[in-house]
């Protein structure tokens, strides 16, 4: 089984602010080395005629040009904002900051 | 007992490093079509692509890819066959997406260099600065932060956020470690700065505009013990906002950590901001760590695969180098080095050009932009060019060659033009600014010289014409000034026999 500790989903957890009980974060160490095990089946199947891929299509440069196209409004940008202040989205203190 | 600049070298040698953001002039964003201009009123120019809402697909502007690799061709890059889009993952709400989409180990240009010269004991000297790469991202948000002290993190309660500026197209440019800068570290970093900041003029794709931003400088530095062959750790400073800062900010890294390291203590490695009162640096966040960042391959946007003939175009199309056309301009104006290097770093090149431009003499717009307009722009603490403009200038200058101003006169006139009093012929017609040149009433006031001084004229007329100074001297005050001390002295020296 491939090794993920429980200290790295933590680390993880942390940079995505997810809070995790202990429970969890055991649960999740176990889970994740599961799935990374079969994705690593992959890896096996993969020869070197197979290049990476990121994309399901084969594409490539599809750009638009510069032009300037009517932007939402304030009232439709902040209205799914749980909080606001000044036309600005209202955002609580910022975490981890000195 | 610190030590200061010159003992901090002695027992260090620095290494630096250094990375360039500059926002592209695009009128669209990089990835949808919302306005990039600046000053709009707060979150009116968002949409669902940069407020990151679900189910939204950011297209790539073209110019702005046309405008990354021009940059790159001008920086001797190679401009890399395949180049794709990353996700730079992070939790901070000045990106709404909660990632950045930026370029990761695919940038669109790599391994190119700058050659800067600065002035050194030994005279001047090349330094070629080579560029690992140049990548494209997007700009993010502004944050306003609320209680505690005014607008800073600490204390703040809490935040406001503007989107307007989060996905404007920004071009990262990061140098390799500059070899051998050693003390002239912090003129290597402004003059590289500078360089570039001229190029990205000439090719029209940024504003460059250090005080607004839209051109940003990070140093990294780091020092180590002379001879030692390792490396310190470093240090990022940011918030670096002009060209002076710049310099400033590289040596004062270099004598903080230099004294940390002499008392004891670690250098931490660690993101600081620029002071500009203090002129020192003040420890930032502590960054996530590179892996922290779990860049991978943006799935919602396409690779690019620049067609070759294209990038044979752009390079073709090229403007020539600025370092070119100073050399061009150089020779037009048969300027020594030293003048050359004063305009140069006086930041006022392009207007002494445009001067000359509207007819002036090269020598003379040099000398009013560098003096009397530089002087007074310093007192005011603003830019030369701000107060007056080279139409002006020009206009001043032809007026003096036509002997219908002195020089004296024309500082007058520059003065005026300065307070708001209108173009210089509107100043010089309200202040009575014109040369007293016809020769009745400039004999009046020989007369009166030479009767008020009757030794003095004596003395001319037997032949001594030093003595003429104080006569001259007195027909100016009398004149306040308005008269052409060339013609005084000719008429002056005509009607005591010396002419
Ligand atoms: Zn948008």
């Amino acid at each position: 089984m491939a090794a993920i500790s429980r200290e790295e989903v933590a680390h993880l957890a942390r940079l995505s602010r997810i809070e995790m009980t202990d429970a969890e974060l055991d649960h999740l160490a176990s889970e994740m080395g599961l799935i990374l095990d079969s994705v690593s089946k992959v890896q096996a199947v993969a020869d070197q005629d197979i290049p990476p891929t990121s994309h399901a299509i084969a594409m490539q440069n599809v750009m638009r040009p510069d032009v300037v196209v009517p932007s939402l409004t304030n009232e439709e940008t902040l209205s799914g904002a749980p909080a606001r202040e000044e036309d600005r989205f209202k955002v609580p203190q910022i975490l981890g900051e000195e | 007992m610190a030590l200061n600049y010159d003992q901090a070298l002695e027992k260090y040698e620095p290494t630096l490093g250094l990375e360039v953001h500059v926002e592209l002039n695009t009128n669209s964003k990089m990835f949808c079509g919302c306005a990039t201009e600046f000053g709009a009123s707060p979150n009116t120019q968002t949409c669902p692509v940069c407020l990151g809402l679900p189910g939204s697909l950011p297209v790539v502007n073209a110019k702005a890819i046309e405008s990354s690799i021009r940059i790159g061709l001008a920086l001797n890059c190679s401009i890399t066959p395949f180049s794709r889009f990353a996700r730079k993952n992070y939790f901070y709400p000045d990106m709404p997406k909660n990632f950045q989409t930026s370029q990761y180990d695919e940038p669109i240009c790599v391994n190119g260099y700058l050659d800067v010269t600065i002035d050194t004991d030994e005279g001047p000297k090349v330094y070629r600065v080579d560029i690992e790469r140049v990548h494209m991202e997007e700009d993010t948000g502004k944050s306003l932060h609320v209680g505690g002290a005014t607008g800073r993190i600490h204390g703040a309660e809490h935040s406001l956020l503007d989107y307007n500026r989060a996905g404007i197209p920004l071009v990262e440019i990061v140098t390799r470690i500059i070899p051998g800068t050693d003390k002239y570290a912090p003129e290597v970093a402004r003059a590289y700065v500078a360089e570039l900041r001229d190029i990205l003029r000439s090719l029209g794709v940024s504003d460059v505009k250090m005080e607004q931003g839209s051109l940003r400088c990070d140093a990294n530095l780091s020092i180590s013990p002379r001879n030692s062959g390792t490396l310190g750790t470093r240090s990022e400073t940011k918030n670096v906002n002009s060209l002076r800062s710049v310099e400033r900010a590289v040596r004062g890294e270099i004598i903080r950590q230099a004294n940390r390291l002499e008392s004891g203590e670690r250098i931490i490695q660690e993101t600081r901001h620029f002071q500009e009162e203090s002129g020192e640096t003040r420890s930032g966040r502590s960054k996530e760590t590179a892996e922290d960042y779990r860049y991978f391959p943006e799935p919602d946007l396409l690779p690019i695969v620049a067609d070759p003939a294209w990038v044979e175009e752009l390079r073709v199309a090229l403007p020539v180098k600025p370092s070119i056309r100073r050399k061009k301009l150089q020779e037009a104006w048969g300027v020594p080095d030293k003048e050359m290097a004063a305009m140069i770093n006086a930041e006022l090149l392009d207007t002494v050009e445009e001067t000359v431009a509207l007819g002036a003499e090269p020598t003379k717009a040099r000398s009013w932009w560098l003096g009397e307009v530089s002087r007074l722009a310093n007192e005011k603490s603003v830019e030369p060019t701000s107060l007056i403009q080279p139409s002006e200038i020009a206009e001043i200058i032809a007026l003096i060659a036509a002997g219908e101003l002195t020089d004296k006169l024309a500082r007058q006139v520059v003065e005026g033009v300065i307070n708001g009093e209108g173009n210089p012929s509107m100043v010089i017609e309200k202040r009575g600014l014109k040369v007293v040149s016809d020769d009745s009433s400039l004999m009046v006031a020989i007369e009166a010289a030479i009767a008020s001084q009757p030794e003095t004229a004596e003395k001319v007329r037997s032949g001594n014409i030093p003595a003429a100074g104080a006569l001259i001297g007195a027909v100016m005050k009398a004149t306040g000034g308005q008269a052409d001390a060339a013609k005084v002295r000719e008429l002056l020296l005509k009607h005591l026999g010396q002419a």
